[in-house]
């Protein structure tokens, strides 16, 4: 239907450009009637083609190929350029469909299912990963400890009263330290069979806020929440606006969420549950209303004392800060809480097994990979250890993470606390002859200067590290907009960063960003600009201001 | 590989000879994409760069520059008189518009890449892919007949003052291209003003105007020619009787369209066989030049869109005025005449000058041509207004988007 379309678009522009070329010669006169003629064989050809096409499709339903008969039509139906296209299983109400954005095909899909061996033997938590965390953080265990899954590691001094938790039982076998003797890692060698702290949840039905705050900051839950702005962890006196969950990642290689939750779905909905006792506002909950996708599990669906949203569009429609940005969006002085959705059911097996549950179902993708899949494991995981066996190069790097806005890590490291993936993908550390002018191997790219993606379609991308070109200043414009789903300026905001202008930085519309949503212009950026780095510098700022 | 070795050998040490590692580090990172690997941040970047992007719209003006150099060539036999076909003579007027054009080329480049160079080096940064662009486009909106130095000095200001004052590639307020267009014009205004500076080669010669022939012609290129049986240059012609060279926009100034379809007939100007700058006379290849910069989504189509509905808006005003001759030119034909294209195509799109919020893109455009139409017809003293209705709008940008970003964020603030 597409291509047919083109063809009309086109043959409508050789007829228009053809008729300023038999004008030319003409006087003023002739120059009004020559104009006449080529309006009129346009209408003839377009109503030639009308009930041509009308034909067609008559013909088609007679004939039984096709029901709704649009198939066959070469016209795009008026509705379908009207009207968003909204999967059948998406509700009429509550659908934001985002046009901008970008989606990079990659290979190495994770496949749904799980890896029968291998797995993490060692975890760890990075203080780090915990933004205003202050650089040593008070530990409470010492090397050689054994601890249970849920028993306190840390605390920062700043807010002592929450507490970071061991994801898994065992012996903690290193407490890593970096510069400035900060602590970079608690690392923690696991049980073959886990030992889990005994927790006492409240009765969710009559318990005060405040006992639900206090449980929650002991046992470990308060560490999956995380507030908008800044993605710090919230401080246990705030009340947020709402509660925000997307239940689909649309990043390149992501997990397919509905297949994380199958089998949980019961954590999941108690979860959601303690989640409305916290908020005054709502729990959101965005789910995948993308064309082509199947209809997400019940478990989203039908998920009780939510309000849904399904959104619609390339990348980055499933990150919670877009969807926040067009459900919720947040004025100077709001909280926005937001969680994953395997952090929603550890926060449920908290209160229907009584337990720290840590469990990931993380996803392992990339090109590089003997094989894409599911590992079943815990927070925190061995990146090392996950990956064994499992690699066709050994010139790669790791990242925890997806490839926009993931962390490179070595092999020995372990998966960042909020991460449930990995990524693999090659390093791109070699000079190309005129690579940027005539590059020998395909690359993803938003421009349609690479003739692959305009000629092929969608094609998947065996992608590097490579920068495919040096840092310049801003000189292109209009770029970053084009892959933004949000009503803000991209390059101005950057551009107030940098010279400090809080007011403006404000204005624009910082505290709606975090580093996953800028990270599509960044990957777009002509000039190479590191746009992440520069948006946290803000956020930073921003933070110690207030 | 062993040409990237050997062109990693004969590096140059950076703090012994910075000039000549800039200069080296200039031409390996043209002829080799460097290894740089994302650090920070996105772990895989797109493929474009500043580089590709800067050579698509060079290559979109490549058909510019061929029909620049016959142009020059074609115009200067027809103010002669002799081979006044189009097709006619072919290899004498390339051969006249290449030994116009490659000077100009040449002293474009060695003078703007030179101070680019020296402040690349001077600054510790790598060479930036600005000029590449500018100094494309500075020898295509020049009169052919334009003194070399003064040339020099008009890039040399453009460059340095225009660019490198401010900062270097991305931080210039006004297109580098036309502050050396518009340094010619008012700095040596009698050098290049008049009918016959649109035409090459020729020189007063007490009884009127006559073509007037280096060694390069009659010795060397009427020695070639000769030996394929072609014809040749011969000195000493006279220009025709009543040769003016003026271009179709003095006329319309002077008598209305009348007046210039009486010298041009519609098809000369559309297709470019008329006097005028370098590579703006022909109108398809300048649409072609378009159809590149808009299928590669280099160029804002909204800035065009915008121009052209604004030009063509002052254009109508005007003939519902039409209170002089040059008014009353039909708004279609306006068109015809003068730079619009080449203005809309490679000018007003230079996303560093132009607006840089898409709503801001729209306005800018718009005003460009509404402001450029007025200059031209409005204004005695200049012969085209899209030179200074851009230079003006380029000013303008900023405060532009300024308003546009206010609005955005009182948006935001009421929201709250």
């Amino acid at each position: 239907m597409k291509s047919g379309f083109i063809t009309i678009v086109l043959s409508i522009l050789t007829m228009s450009y053809s008729s300023p070329l038999l004008a030319q010669t003409a006087s003023g006169g002739d120059y009004l009637f020559n104009g006449l003629i080529a309006i009129a064989a346009l209408l003839i050809i377009g109503i030639v083609l009308l009930v041509g096409d009308n034909l067609v499709k008559i013909e088609a339903k007679k004939s039984g190929v096709s029901n709704t008969a649009d198939d066959y039509s070469i016209l795009p139906s008026f509705g379908s350029l009207v009207k968003q296209k909204k999967p059948k299983f998406a509700a009429e109400e509550n659908f934001v469909h985002l046009t901008k954005g970008h989606d990079i095909l990659l290979e190495g899909d994770p496949e749904e299912q799980l890896y029968a061996q291998g797995g993490s033997k060692t975890f760890a938590v990075y203080p780090q990963n915990f933004i205003g965390m202050s650089p040593i953080p008070k530990v409470e265990v010492e090397v050689g400890a054994e601890v249970k899954a849920g028993d306190h590691l840390f605390f920062d001094k700043k807010s002592p009263l929450i507490k970071y938790v061991a994801p898994v039982s065992g012996e903690v076998i290193a407490v890593n330290r970096g510069a400035k003797r900060s602590i970079a890692s608690v690392v923690i060698l696991a049980d073959k069979e886990l030992k889990y702290r005994a927790l006492t949840a409240p009765a969710l039905g009559n318990c005060s806020r405040e006992e639900l705050v206090n449980f929650l900051l002991d046992s470990g839950g308060w560490t999956m929440l995380r507030q908008r702005p800044f993605d710090t962890i919230p401080s246990p006196e705030d009340k947020p606006k709402s509660i925000f969950i997307s239940t689909f990642d649309s990043a390149p290689l992501a997990p397919d969420l509905d297949f994380v939750v199958e089998g949980r779905e019961a954590s999941f909905q108690k979860g959601l549950d303690v989640l409305s006792l916290l908020t005054e506002g709502f729990v959101h909950l965005g789910l995948d209303g993308r064309a082509g996708e199947l209809e997400p599990s019940e478990a989203f669906t039908k998920a009780e004392s939510v309000k849904k949203t399904w959104f619609s569009g390339p990348h980055p429609s499933g990150n919670v800060g877009v969807q926040i940005h067009h459900v919720d969006p947040i004025n100077a002085g709001d909280k926005v809480w937001y969680l994953g959705v395997q952090e929603v059911m550890t926060l449920g097996d908290l209160f229907l097994h009584g337990k720290f549950n840590a469990e990931r179902l993380v996803a392992v993708g990339g090109a590089e990979l003997k094989e894409a899949a599911y590992h079943k494991t815990y927070l925190g995981a061995s990146m090392g250890d996950l990956l064994e066996n499992n690699l066709t190069n050994d010139h790669v790097r790791y990242i925890s993470g997806d490839v926009l806005s993931g962390k490179a890590k070595a092999a020995d490291q372990h998966m960042n606390y909020y991460d449930d993936q990995i990524t693999v993908i090659e390093e791109g550390d070699n000079y190309e002859m005129f690579g940027w002018l005539l590059p020998l191997s395909p690359r993803p790219s938003l421009s349609p200067t690479f003739a692959t993606a305009t000629l092929f379609g969608d094609v998947k991308y065996h992608p590097n590290t490579n920068t495919h070109g040096e840092e310049r200043a801003f000189v292109v414009t209009g770029q970053y907009e084009k892959v933004l789903p949000m009503d803000i300026y991209p390059q101005h905001l950057m551009k107030a960063i940098l010279i400090q202008d809080f007011e403006r930085m404000e204005g624009l519309g910082i505290f709606e960003l975090s580093e996953e949503d800028l990270a599509l212009c960044e990957f777009a950026c002509t000039s190479k600009q590191p746009l992440q780095k520069i948006l946290r510098d803000g956020l930073e700022l921003m933070r110690e201001q207030l | 590989m062993g040409l990237l070795e050997f062109c990693k050998r004969i590096e140059p040490d950076k703090k012994k000879s910075p000039f000549l590692h800039t200069l080296y580090d200039g031409f390996f990172t043209f002829a080799f994409a460097p290894n740089t690997v994302a650090k920070n941040g996105v772990h895989i970047h797109d493929g474009m760069d500043l580089k590709r992007t800067m050579v698509v719209v060079v290559l979109a003006m490549q058909l510019c520059y061929v029909f620049g150099t016959y142009n020059i060539g074609h115009q200067h036999f027809v103010a002669l008189g002799i081979h006044t076909g189009i097709l006619d003579a072919l290899h004498l007027k390339f051969a006249y518009g290449l030994v116009k054009i490659l000077p100009i080329f040449i002293v474009t480049h060695v003078v703007g890449l030179g101070i680019e160079f020296y402040f690349a080096a001077k600054k510790g940064h790598a060479i930036e892919e600005g000029f590449l662009v500018s100094g494309a486009l500075i020898p295509l909106i020049m009169p052919p007949d334009i003194p070399l130095w003064i040339l020099a000095m008009a890039v040399a200001f453009a460059v340095w003052i225009g660019k490198e004052a401010f900062g270097g590639t991305g931080m210039n307020i006004l297109n580098i291209a036309l502050l050396a267009r518009v340094f010619v014009f008012f700095a040596y205004p009698t050098t290049i003003s008049g009918d016959e500076v649109w035409v090459a080669g020729l020189a007063d010669q007490g009884a009127g105007l006559a073509a007037n022939y280096g060694w390069i012609f009659t010795g060397f290129f009427n020695w070639l020619f000769e030996v394929f049986g072609w014809t040749t240059f011969t000195a000493g012609q006279m220009a025709v009787d009543g040769f003016s060279g003026a271009t179709p926009l003095s006329l319309a100034y002077q008598g209305g369209w009348e007046a210039v379809t009486n010298q041009y007939s519609t098809s000369q100007m559309f297709w470019g066989t008329i006097p005028g700058s370098i590579g703006e006379t022909s109108k398809p290849l300048i649409f072609m030049g378009v159809a590149v910069l808009l299928l590669t989504k280099i160029a804002s189509w909204r800035i065009m869109l915008s121009m052209f509905i604004g030009a063509a808006t002052m254009a109508m005003l005007l003939n519902v005025w039409g209170a002089t001759p040059f008014m009353e030119v039909p708004w279609f034909y306006q068109f015809y005449m003068g730079s619009f294209f080449f203005a809309m195509a490679f000018m007003a799109t230079d996303p560093v000058t132009a607006a840089s919020t898409n709503r801001g893109k729209w306005i800018y455009g718009f005003l460009i041509g509404f402001v450029g139409m007025i200059v031209r017809v409005l204004n005695p003293a200049y012969p085209e207004g899209w030179m200074l209705a851009i230079l003006f709008m380029n000013v303008f940008a900023p405060l532009i988007d300024h308003y546009v970003l206010e609005s955005n964020i009182s948006k935001r603030l009421k929201r709250a």
